[in-house]
C-alpha cells in the first residue's frame, strides 16, 4: 500500500536513504544538494537508521570514504552537486573500475564560470565517461523510485558498478510535490540485504583492492569494466520489472511519450520533460503528430533502442542542458546523432542547448521548436544544425 | 570466483581476470618481478663482509634475506638498486654500479 505524501526531490531521496538504511553516508555539503544529508543527520539524531553518519572534509574525501566503506564490504552513499561532483573526479573512477556499488545522489547544477547555483546537467555531464551508471529522474516521484532501484542495479555481480541517481537542482531536489512513497518494510524486502562475495572485513578472506595494473593488465580491466557497463542495461530493466511488479509504477531506458506515430519528436532529460509533454499533447490536439523520448538512463546509453524508437521520424531535436563547448553540439545530440548513424533512414537532426543555470524552459519554447521541426520536414532544409535557446541575441534567427 | 594471484598472468584473457582486479590472497608481491626497474645493482662481496647485518635493515625493500642469523646474496628479484646497503657497509663489502 503506498503513501501519499507531499515532498521535495531532496526529501524524496533522503527518505529513500533512510528506508533503505545504509551502513554508511560520508557527507559534505553543497547546494542545491544539502538537504539530503541534512534530512539525513535528523534521522540519524532520531535513531531512525544505523548508520554511520560521517562528515568529512570535502566531496573528494566523501567518496573516498564510500570506497573504503564498500571494499570493506559496506553498503556505502553519499550526495552532491556541481562543483562537489567535479572534486570527486578523480575518485569516481577509482569506485568505477574498483568496481564498486556506491549510491551517489546528484541534484545536478551548473559547473562555473559565472559563478552560479542553478539547474543544468554541466556537472553530471563532465562524469559521463567515469564509468558511473547514469539514471535520471523528470520529478520527485521518479527521483525517489530510481533510488530504490539504485542499489539493487549497481549490486548485481555481473554490473558491479557505483550509480549516479540524478535529480534537476533546485527545479526537482526544492519543489514541493505530490509523491507516493512505499512503507519501510516493503522497501527493506525489495531492495534486500548486501552480502558481497568478497570484502576487507572478511578475516578469512585476505583481499586486496585497487592494485596498480600495469600495460600488461590495464586493458583488459577495462574491456571487463566496459562489459559490465553493458550488462547493467539488462540489470536495470530486471530491477524495474520487479519495481513495477513490486510497486506498480513502470521504468525503462526511456520514456516514449506519444512516440507511436511521431514525425516530429523531441529527446531531452529530467525535468523539461513535463513541460515539453504539455506541448506535445496542445500539438497534438491540432492534429500534430508530435512525440517526445525522455531519456532516463544516460550512462549505459541505450543505443540500440533509441534508435528503433526513433527511426520512423522525419525530424528530431535533442535538447541539450548543458554545453559541451564541442562547437557542434551538447552531448546528448552527439548519443543520439551516434545512436542514429546505422539506420538505414533515419531522421533529420538538430540540437538545441537550453536551460543553462536555470533559465526557464516554457511551452511556448517547446512549441518553436516543434515548429522548426515541421519546417525541416515540410522544405526538407535542415537549417542550421547546433542553435542556442532562450538567450537575449542580436541575431534575428536566434529568436 | 576465488583465482589465486598466481593464476592471473599476462596470458589470460579479460574474461578470467578478477572483477576490479581484486586479489584475493596476501603476500603476493612475492610473485611480481620489481627487480626489473632497477638501473644501479648491488654486488656484495662475501670475503669482506663481516656478518654486522647492519644492511639487512636498512634496505627498504626486504632484498637482503637472513638464514641462520647471517645474509646471503640479494634477492634480485625484488631489488630496487636504491644503493643505500652501499652507502651503509662499513666494510666495503658491497659495491654500486650502473647495469648495462
Amino acid at each position: 500500500m503506498s503513501i501519499r505524501d507531499r515532498l521535495s526531490g531532496n526529501e524524496a531521496i533522503a527518505t529513500a536513504m533512510r528506508q533503505i538504511n545504509p551502513d554508511v553516508f560520508a557527507m559534505f555539503p553543497i547546494t542545491p544538494s544539502t538537504e539530503i544529508p541534512q534530512y539525513f543527520a535528523q534521522y540519524v539524531a532520531d535513531g531512525k537508521v544505523d548508520t554511520e553518519f560521517i562528515c568529512v572534509e570535502s566531496e573528494h574525501s566523501s567518496l573516498s570514504a564510500c570506497i573504503g566503506a564498500e571494499a570493506a564490504g559496506c553498503r556505502a552513499i553519499t550526495a552532491t552537486s556541481s562543483a562537489g561532483l567535479s572534486f570527486m573526479n578523480e575518485v569516481l573512477y577509482v569506485a568505477a573500475s574498483s568496481r564498486l556499488p556506491i549510491v551517489l545522489a546528484v541534484a545536478c547544477r551548473a559547473l562555473t564560470g559565472p559563478i552560479n547555483i542553478n539547474h543544468d546537467y554541466s556537472d553530471s555531464m563532465a562524469e559521463r565517461d567515469s564509468g558511473f551508471i547514469q539514471i535520471y529522474a523528470e520529478n520527485n516521484q521518479e527521483a525517489y523510485d530510481n533510488y530504490l532501484q539504485a542499489h539493487r542495479i549497481g549490486e548485481t555481480p555481473d554490473v558491479r558498478l557505483p550509480v549516479m541517481i540524478c535529480e534537476d537542482g533546485f527545479i526537482t531536489s526544492h519543489a514541493l510535490e505530490n509523491i507516493e512513497l512505499e512503507r519501510d518494510e516493503d522497501v527493506r524486502a525489495f531492495v534486500g540485504e548486501y552480502h558481497p562475495e568478497h570484502y576487507l572485513l572478511k578475516s578469512e578472506n585476505p583481499l586486496a583492492v585497487g592494485p596498480y595494473g600495469t600495460s600488461p593488465y590495464y586493458m583488459e580491466a577495462r574491456v571487463a569494466q566496459a562489459e559490465a557497463m553493458k550488462n547493467a542495461k539488462r540489470a536495470i530493466l530486471e530491477v524495474a520489472a520487479d519495481f513495477e511488479r513490486t510497486f506498480g509504477r513502470k521504468y525503462g531506458l526511456f520514456e516514449e511519450y506519444r512516440m507511436e506515430d511521431a514525425e516530429i519528436a523531441l529527446v531531452l532529460m529530467g525535468s523539461s520533460a513535463g513541460t515539453a509533454k504539455a506541448a506535445v499533447d496542445e500539438l497534438r490536439e491540432q492534429g500534430v503528430q508530435a512525440g517526445l523520448i525522455k531519456i532516463r538512463v544516460f550512462r549505459p546509453f541505450p543505443a540500440e533502442e533509441l534508435a528503433e524508437a526513433l527511426k520512423h521520424c522525419k525530424a528530431v531535436a535533442v535538447l541539450d542542458k548543458s554545453e559541451g563547448f564541442s562547437a557542434c553540439g551538447g552531448p546528448l545530440f552527439a548519443e543520439t546523432a551516434a545512436a542514429c548513424i546505422n539506420l538505414d533512414r533515419r531522421p533529420k537532426m538538430v540540437d538545441i542547448v537550453y536551460g543553462l543555470g536555470g533559465r526557464d524552459f516554457t511551452v511556448d519554447q517547446a512549441k518553436r521548436v516543434f515548429a522548426r521541426l515541421g519546417r525541416i520536414v515540410e522544405t526538407g532544409e535542415i537549417g542550421p544544425v547546433y542553435t542556442h535557446m532562450g538567450q537575449r541575441d542580436l541575431r534575428e534567427e536566434a529568436q | 570466483m576465488s583465482k589465486k594471484a598466481a593464476e592471473i598472468n599476462e596470458q589470460i584473457p579479460w574474461q578470467e581476470m578478477t572483477t576490479g582486479c581484486e586479489i584475493y590472497e596476501g603476500g603476493t608481491s612475492r610473485l611480481t618481478m620489481t627487480g626489473e626497474w632497477r638501473s644501479k645493482i648491488p654486488l656484495w662481496d662475501p670475503a669482506k663482509c663481516k656478518q654486522c647485518l647492519l644492511c639487512t635493515p636498512f634496505c627498504p625493500d626486504s632484498s637482503i634475506p637472513v638464514s641462520a642469523g647471517r645474509r646471503t646474496d640479494f634477492d634480485y628479484d625484488h631489488c630496487k638498486g636504491c644503493g643505500i646497503c652501499y652507502k651503509v657497509c662499513p666494510f666495503g663489502a658491497i659495491d654500486w654500479k650502473e647495469v648495462h
